[in-house]
This record gives structure tokens, sequence and C-alpha cells, in this order.
């Protein structure tokens, strides 16, 4: 395959950033997007250009270190990571535009690669348990309604990659936050926490400059991991009855 | 944003269903809108239920728009940067049109006060009666004003076809196995109530109601 890549390069915080625009021949549509990313890179460096900067880690879909916006959409045209999309997705002479998350809670530190630290400071906050749970204990010990136990596991397969954000027109990251929030809130560990940590991670997440949820739902339209619409409205229940508590 | 939607959802309702009236006849018209001043009465005063009505129409506009004041601002501060390439994924048309087309409906709302409520704005001439009123201003010369109260309805009805799903999902509603209900409601009374705004002055542009 032979393709044109529009990617966004920047200094650095400060540079205004543009696209430039690369040819890349004898592509294979079995590569992955990233690999592609690679052999642009290898090509750069050999005409003594500097490499493309992306994020990536385990370049098996678990890690959500990787994670770029393609054509518009974040992770590209399929539901899946960046890592887990193949170039077979794309046509022999597609014009293919790669930019990087795009939001002030995640500023850019180069080229394609975010800052997403505005995450953690939101599981600071109050996306964690406090309960002492020792080694695994026995799996009848503690009673968990099937329907719960599986909303839970739903929620916590989020790898916090960023893409609610980057494909949400207001750059809310509710959905992340919905998903810890619903995710602990479902299990009997995550009680004692459970009225002020949606408080308390909502305030971080407007401290970090995320926008409002307007319930728009592009979030968990391109979630590689299929984090669900509705962790937002378990999320608004547990905030008013946090607020209706007087947590808060 | 969510509770004064809902409030402004449910008086869009009774507001249709007073305005069809006017296929009963202008006295059915006229009547129902001097019984909403008598609404209450002895129990309150004359008009006491109006004003009490118009209290609370105004507090829930003010308090929506100041919430989509806040909401739009932290949109545009969260991302000053915008994308060269943007692709709709699945959204809906009607939550594009909800900020726009909002402001369109505010500036309406104001004009629609003007000429039909306090009948400053009157083409075709003033009148005491609402019926009078309604069927002068949408005469066919108007055409232009028909046009405008029609394109309102329809941001309208794009309105509360984002707004009533999104209201739901604030207010906790939406579960995985109760979105295609919700949103079927949603386009239901989206549909139901521009329509039921669009019948009274469509038929009197065309001749079907007049005088």
């Amino acid at each position: 395959m032979n393709i044109s890549l529009r990617v966004w390069r920047q200094k650095g915080r400060d540079d205004q950033g543009r696209l430039v625009t690369y040819k890349l021949t004898d592509v294979s549509p079995d590569m992955s997007f990233l690999e592609m990313l690679d052999v642009l890179n290898e090509k750069l460096t050999l005409e003594n250009e500097d490499p493309v900067a992306f994020d990536h880690d385990c370049r098996e879909g678990i890690c959500g270190a990787c994670g770029v916006v393609i054509d518009g959409e974040a992770h590209g045209p399929e539901v899946t990571t960046t890592c887990q999309l193949h170039m077979r997705s794309f046509k022999d002479g597609d014009t293919i535009t790669v930019e990087p998350w795009r939001a002030k809670a995640f500023p850019v530190i180069k080229d394609l690669v975010v800052d997403r630290g505005a995450f953690d400071r939101i599981i600071q906050a109050g996306g964690y348990i406090s309960a002492p749970t020792g080694t695994a204990p026995d799996a009848h010990a503690n009673p968990i309604p099937k329907p719960d136990a599986d909303r839970a596991f739903d929620a916590a397969t989020c790898i916090g990659c960023g893409a609610c954000v980057a494909a949400c027109p207001n750059a809310s990251g509710m959905l992340f936050t919905a998903a810890k929030v619903t995710h602990l809130g479902m299990l009997p560990q995550g009680q004692p926490e459970r009225a002020s940590r949606v408080v308390n991670m909502i305030s971080q997440h407007d401290e970090e400059d995320f926008g409002g949820c307007t319930n728009i739902g592009e979030c968990a339209a391109v979630c590689p991991k299929g984090i669900p619409l509705d962790t937002i409205s378990q999320l608004n229940r547990d905030l008013l009855g946090s607020l209706a508590k007087g947590v808060g | 944003m969510a509770v004064t939607g809902t409030i402004l959802v449910l008086y869009l309702i009774a507001h249709m269903y007073g305005n069809l009236k006017v296929f009963s006849g202008q006295a059915a018209f006229d009547g129902y809108a001097h019984g909403l001043r008598e609404l209450g009465y002895p129990i309150l005063p004359e008009s006491g239920f109006l004003w009490i009505a118009r209290i609370v129409l105004l507090a829930s506009v003010l308090i929506h728009i100041y919430a989509v004041v806040i909401l739009w601002r932290r949109a545009g501060r969260a991302r000053q940067n915008r994308y060269q390439v943007k692709k709709r994924v699945q959204r809906t048309y009607a939550s594009y049109t909800m900020r726009y087309g909002g402001v369109l409906i505010a500036l309406f709302v104001v004009f629609h006060i003007l000429h039909l409520t306090v009948n400053v704005i009157a083409p075709g001439g003033a009148s005491d009666s609402p019926y009078e009123r309604l069927v002068n201003g949408f005469q066919p010369e108007f055409w232009y004003i028909t046009l405008f109260y029609v394109a309102a309805v329809i941001a309208v009805g794009f309105h509360l076809r984002h707004g009533i799903w999104s209201a739901m999902a604030t207010l906790g509603a939406n579960k995985e196995s109760r979105q295609g209900k919700i949103n079927a409601v949603a386009v239901a009374i989206s549909l139901i109530v521009t329509i039921g705004f669009l019948l009274p002055p469509l038929a009197v542009t065309f001749g079907l109601v007049s005088k």
C-alpha cells in the first residue's frame, strides 16, 4: 500500500504545531498503525529528521498508553486501541491525518504525545478503596449479585487511554470518571468512600479543566473497552445521593 | 439544566394543548385564554396562577441559560486547539443544534411574547382577542413571520430531541436497557410538540382557520 500521512508535529508545549505530510510506500496491510509509524520513523531517522514522537507500551490493547486521533476519530476507524488498528482498515492511496488528543487537560508534550497526568490526579482524588483487602478472599466469602459484579467488571476494564476526552465535543472526562465511580461503587469494598468519592473525583475533574458532560455519547462510541454510557448516569445518581446526604 | 428543562417541556405541552383549541373556534380559544386568568380564583387573586407560572418559567429560563453559559464556556476552555479533522461517530444531528438552536429559541421567545402576548408587534392589527391576534399575525402576507415561527418551532423540536434524552441521563435514569425507550420517548415528544405548534399558524396561513 502507498499512503500519505498528515502528521501533527509540535516541538513542545508552547510550540504552535502544524500538520506535515509524509509519503510512505510499500506499507503492509498486516502492519499495525503503530508499526506503520515505526516505519515512518525509521525513514525519518535515516533522512536525519526528527522522528515522530508517539506514546505506546504493550501494543496488545491492554495498557492504554497509545492513542491518537486518526482522520477525526479517536483510535481511528475501528473501535479498538491504536496499536490494535491495522493498515488493512485503510485503502491504498489514502491520505490519513494523525493528531494528538486535544484537550486543555491533556497538554501536548511533543508531536502526538500528551500528558495524561490529569487522569492520575482524578484517581488520587477518590478512585481507590481504603479497606484492607489482604490476600484474595474465598470466592463465596463476600456475596455479590452477579449483575453488580458484571457491571463493576465492565467499568473496571477502563484502561485510561483518554479516547473519551479526545472524542468528546466538550473535552469532558466524564466517562473515565464515571467508569471508576461505577466500578468501585458496585462492590462492597467500595462502599465506605462511595459518597465522598464521587464528589471528590468530580471536583478534581472540573479543576483539571475538563469540559462538562452534555450526554452526546461520542465517548462510549469510541471507547476501545466499550465502557457503557450509562456509567455516567450511575455517577449522576451517586452524586445526587451524596449531595442529598450533605457530602461535599 | 435537566430540572429547568423538564419544567419548560411540561409547559410547552400545556401551551401546545391550549394552541390546538384554535381548531374549536374563537369562543373556545379565547375562553381557554380567559380561563387561565381565572384558574385558582378565588383562592388565588385574579391572574394569580398565571403570574406564578410566569415567574416559575422566567426563573427556569434564566437558570437554564445560566447553566448553558457555564457549560459552553467550560467547553471552550477545555479544548482551545481544535482538531484539523473531526468526524461524527454516532451523535445525533439534534445534539449539534443545542447551543445555537437554543440561542435562536431564546430570540424567538422574546419576539413571540412581544408579538402574541403583549401584542406590541402586531402585524395585521392588534386585538384584545387572542384568537384574532393569532389569525391577524399569520396571514399569508406576513409569511416571513410564519417562516421565523416555523424555524423556531423546528429548532425547539431538535432541542427537545437531545434535551429530553440528556435530562434523563443527567437525572440518573439512563440504563443500558432503557436507552431505547428514553430515545423513543424523546423522539415522540419532540415530534408531537413540533407538529402541535406548527398546525395552528400554518392553518391560519393556508386559510383553514379564519375570523
